[in-house]
């Protein structure tokens, strides 16, 4: 099963302090692969806050072809922060040429442009990217969008981490989210590993998303371009958060009641009856059936963790004032943060949404029992 | 050879017959009960002569010719009385002496019940016992991550909506925005089918409907039923068990009469209106009640005279196509309860299927479509219509849906499966792979008066009789006498067990593949079937 990891820190941390906590695990996972997502990006990157960073793995064709295209497009690299191992890669994992992360400038010709049409840009660009990439092989794109890196490969977390140097100084983020296994119950691709992300949103879970196949339906008959993929049924949390904000203009909470929606008998005692029950029908093709332990960041930096509807995954979230994690076993958050205020650990429950926004102060702890007050 | 005499081109011997009697004279105890129960009078007291010649031993005495007689029965082989295999005589044999057998091989009966220039009319299902449901099996379980669902432990939402629902970026709008939100019915994924108070006996009916309103208000299982076109008995419209009720409008408008002049004093909005457009076991064809069930009692909940046959047109004659039908009557339909109450219309499948939902699509006011397929049951239809025409449901039902999820209106419009679920036994699998190939929800009729009342009709052509008032269980028969057999109250019981065990068997189906929260309606990664083509037709995995 997949191990989950992720933490928000006042203060820039190096994603090892992640890999650590799911080698803390490493019980749990096979060591198959790693997927990580940084943002809030510190050290070298921070002054770079505003540009999209192009995240992914390339071959030296890649890279031409990358050029070509982004030349044509008029983006301009504006500042190169790429992984090239010089050392053989350990054993199950694939040989690469350039682990990439690019800083870019915007063209002139974007300036003027709305945030909603450079967002639609950015993302049609890593989509194209993407599938130029499937004709051959040269390239596998996993973001392009301002303040994100992600990096993702086969084999033991630990052993990667060492392989790529992500101890190296300049790579640091006050947010890092972390999954320690590739994906197996479908095919082994690097686009199967979590975490997934989508114009700034990005969610993993482990489990198992048995109603996959009619939610990727639903999502792919939305007409809407960034939802596909689905080389994995996680990708879909990340896609149905997306829809959540992005299409419907809703929040977290309700992010919470798409996918495990209340039972209809539970749903009549709400102060929220008839909001409740419209999106509960409305989304009925969006309800997940676990067991899945979904933690997600959104574009507010604000990292979250919620439950299948039984509550059939453990996780846990706890921290003190300044850094908190989130991770799918105990043994991860205490090998993250073990002076931590443990009288305040969450362990979000059937009904709970369980947060940390930017400010990082506390835990706080949303149920669905409650008023829907628009989290996010 | 010796001569016979004329033989008149109908004239059969029992061996022509689909069933023959078969008697036992030494366990017959000669009571009669077979002869007064066979409902066809297939049956009748014989009194047969028979020569014995007694051999004594030795040459003084020679043998003797002595004739006597002994009494049993004789099977009559009349066409008109030809046996129907119902077994009635054997399930009031004292001794078990009598029994139907099936003719091994095709029957010469069939090319003769066409007396007077009538074809065959009967009740019952298309004659053919082949599932393409029954080979569909359940692949995908959950083994490599989950810890197995517990069908027993574990708690399960197993609802279905009945109503047009709005797409999400409608239904979260601020109310003050969003104006009429269509009504939406949270109801149990089988329902029982159209079948009217006509077509069925008052005891059938009243066992059905109590057993409905147990469901609902002591097990808290939101079951409905569907009134099919024969109106609604007034005291039932006017009471709370109403809103368990789907009622029905198809061409011959029966009842309406009687449910609009209800309408001021309905405590409750029924669950929804059904348009019947089509009917799976006879396509394209009207309803039909023939004259022998039409009794004072299903003459005046018509609005009819007595005794004469009512057979509704095929169409619905005020209406010029699909879309004026759409349009019209949806929307009237609608009107009558104040657009409280869903309003969706029922068809045969079809090739053209699509052509409607697409129409349906497109018009807001549309709350579902029911498809009944070919091997859908009927009280009364022509045997040609039964037997040969007509779509296979579940080919249908994954077209449509899959149509929906082009246009991205799967969860808009429920499609309602209906047509031959469970006519091997199978009614819980059945209905589960036609929900993961897309249906939110199941319409079965036939079962339920298997299950529920013991008919035992067969797609073997057995019995079959329902157009008739003789069933021999009361099930679908209007005489008192014959109707008196079935125990209301046994009928409910029956209703609630077949629904309690569909709920444990559903269950045992989506808990190991990992489904609990909601119905796995289109889950089609779940199934799959051992032909190739049949797989590739479907769109599901072929699995040998």
């Amino acid at each position: 099963m997949c191990r989950l990891f992720a933490i928000t820190s006042e203060d820039p941390i190096s994603p090892m302090a992640a890999i650590r906590a799911l080698n803390a695990m490493k019980e749990g996972h096979d060591g198959s692969g790693v997927g990580l997502f940084m943002t809030d990006l510190g050290g070298d990157l921070e002054p770079f806050k505003g540009s999209p960073i192009l995240s992914g793995i390339f071959s030296q064709e890649g890279i031409k072809k990358l050029d070509r295209y982004m030349m044509e497009l008029g983006l301009l690299t504006k500042f190169k922060f790429s992984i090239r191992p010089s050392k053989e890669p350990p054993a199950g994992t694939p040989k690469r040429d350039v682990y990439l992360i690019r800083v870019y400038e915007y063209p002139y010709d974007w300036d003027g442009l709305s945030e909603a049409e450079i967002k639609e840009r950015l993302m049609k660009i890593r989509i194209d990217l993407r599938n130029l990439g499937e004709e051959d092989g040269s390239m596998m794109v996993f973001s392009f969008w301002p303040d994100v890196i992600m990096i993702k490969e086969v084999g033991d977390p630990m052993e990667i981490a060492e392989y790529l140097g992500l101890d190296r100084k300049g790579l640091q983020a006050r947010i890092i989210m972390a999954q320690g296994r590739q994906n197996t119950n479908y095919a082994i691709t690097l686009y199967a590993c979590h975490p997934f992300f989508l114009q700034g949103m990005s969610t993993m879970t482990n489990g198992e998303n048995t109603a996959f196949d009619p939610i990727r339906e639903y999502l792919s008959s939305r007409g809407f371009p960034g939802y596909t993929g689905y080389q994995s049924d996680s990708e879909v949390f990340t896609h149905i958060l997306h829809y959540t904000a992005n299409g419907l203009g809703l929040g977290l909470d309700a992010y919470k009641h798409i996918i495990t929606p209340l039972k209809d008998e539970e749903i009549k005692q709400h102060p929220d009856e008839a909001f409740l029950r419209r999106l509960k029908h409305s989304c009925r093709f969006l309800t997940i059936d676990g067991p899945n332990c979904v933690i997600g960041c959104l574009p507010d930096k604000t990292l979250f963790m919620v439950q299948d509807s039984k509550k059939l995954r453990p996780g846990i979230v706890g921290g003190k004032p300044g850094v908190f994690a989130f991770s799918s076993e105990m043994c991860g958050l205490e090998e993250a943060i073990p002076d931590r205020m443990k009288d305040f650990e969450i362990q979000p429950m059937k009904y709970d949404v369980a947060y940390v926004d930017a400010s990082r102060e506390e835990v706080k702890r949303w149920n669905q029992w409650e008023r829907c007050t628009h989290l996010y | 050879m010796e001569p016979v005499g004329t033989l008149h081109p109908s004239l059969l011997s029992q061996k022509d017959l689909l069933w023959h009697i078969s008697w036992d004279k030494q366990k017959c105890a000669l009571c009669g009960h077979c002869t007064a129960v066979c409902p066809v009078r297939a049956i009748e007291l014989g009194v047969h002569r028979k020569r014995e010649i007694p051999i004594t031993l030795g040459l003084s005495e020679k043998p003797k010719n002595v004739y006597g007689v002994y009494h049993g029965i004789r099977q009559i082989t009349d066409p008109a009385h030809a046996c129907i295999g119902c077994g009635m005589c054997s399930l009031v044999c004292p001794n078990s002496a009598i029994y139907p057998v099936r003719n091994e091989e095709t029957d010469k009966l069939k090319f003769h019940i066409n007396a007077g220039g009538e074809p065959r009319r009967r009740g019952g299902r298309r004659n053919d016992s082949a599932s393409v449901l029954d080979r569909i099996k359940f692949v995908r379980i959950s083994m490599l991550t989950d810890p197995a669902l517990d069908a027993g432990r574990h708690e399960f939402e197993l609802r279905t909506l009945l109503g047009r629902i709005l797409p999400p970026e409608e239904a979260v709008k601020p109310s003050s925005q969003t104006g009429w939100i269509p009504p939406v019915r949270e109801i149990y994924p089988l329902i029982i089918g159209g079948m009217s108070f006509g077509a069925l006996s008052p005891n059938m009916w009243e066992g059905l409907q109590m057993g409905v309103a147990y469901l609902n208000e002591e097990l808290g299982m939101p079951v409905r039923m569907c009134t099919g076109e024969g109106g609604c008995p007034p005291r039932l419209l006017r009471s709370r068990f109403i809103k368990f009720v789907i009622l029905q409008i198809a061409s011959g408008y029966f009842g309406w009469d009687e449910i609009i002049h209800a309408l001021p004093e309905m405590k409750e909005d029924p669950c929804a209106i059904e348009i019947k457009y089509g009917q799976g076991a006879k396509p394209g064809d009207g309803g039909l009640l023939m004259w022998h069930k039409v009794n004072k009692l299903i003459a005046a909940i018509r609005g009819v005279p007595p005794r004469v046959s009512l057979p509704s047109p095929p169409t619905h004659q005020t209406k010029y196509s699909i879309e004026e039908s759409v349009a019209k009557m949806i929307q009237s339909m609608y009107m009558a309860w104040g657009f409280r109450v869903p309003v969706y219309p029922k068809i045969s499948a079809t090739t053209t299927s699509l052509a409607v939902l697409n129409n349906l699509a497109r018009n807001p006011y549309a709350a579902a479509l029911a498809i009944d397929g070919e091997d859908g049951g009927t009280g009364a239809a022509y045997n040609v219509s039964m037997n040969h025409m007509g779509h296979p449901i579940a080919s249908n039902i994954r077209d449509a849906y899959l149509n929906l999820v082009k246009i991205g209106k799967q969860n808009e419009i429920p499609i309602f499966a209906g047509g031959g679920i469970g006519k091997n036994g199978n009614l819980a699998a059945n209905a589960a792979a036609l929900i993961m190939l897309g249906a939110s929800g199941i319409q079965v009729g036939k079962y339920m008066m298997q299950a529920a009342a013991g008919c035992v009709g067969s797609e073997g052509d057995r019995c079959n009789i329902c157009n008739i008032g003789l069933c021999p269980k009361g099930i679908t028969s209007q005489d008192p006498r014959i109707y008196r057999r079935l125990d209301p109250e046994h009928v409910a019981q029956r209703v609630v067990d077949v629904y309690s065990s569909f709920d444990s068997e559903l269950k045992k189906i989506l808990a190991p593949l990992g489904r609990s929260t909601s119905l796995p309606i289109g889950m089609s990664d779940a199934i799959g079937i051992d032909d190739y083509h049949t797989a590739e037709r479907l769109k599901i995995k072929h699995v040998v």
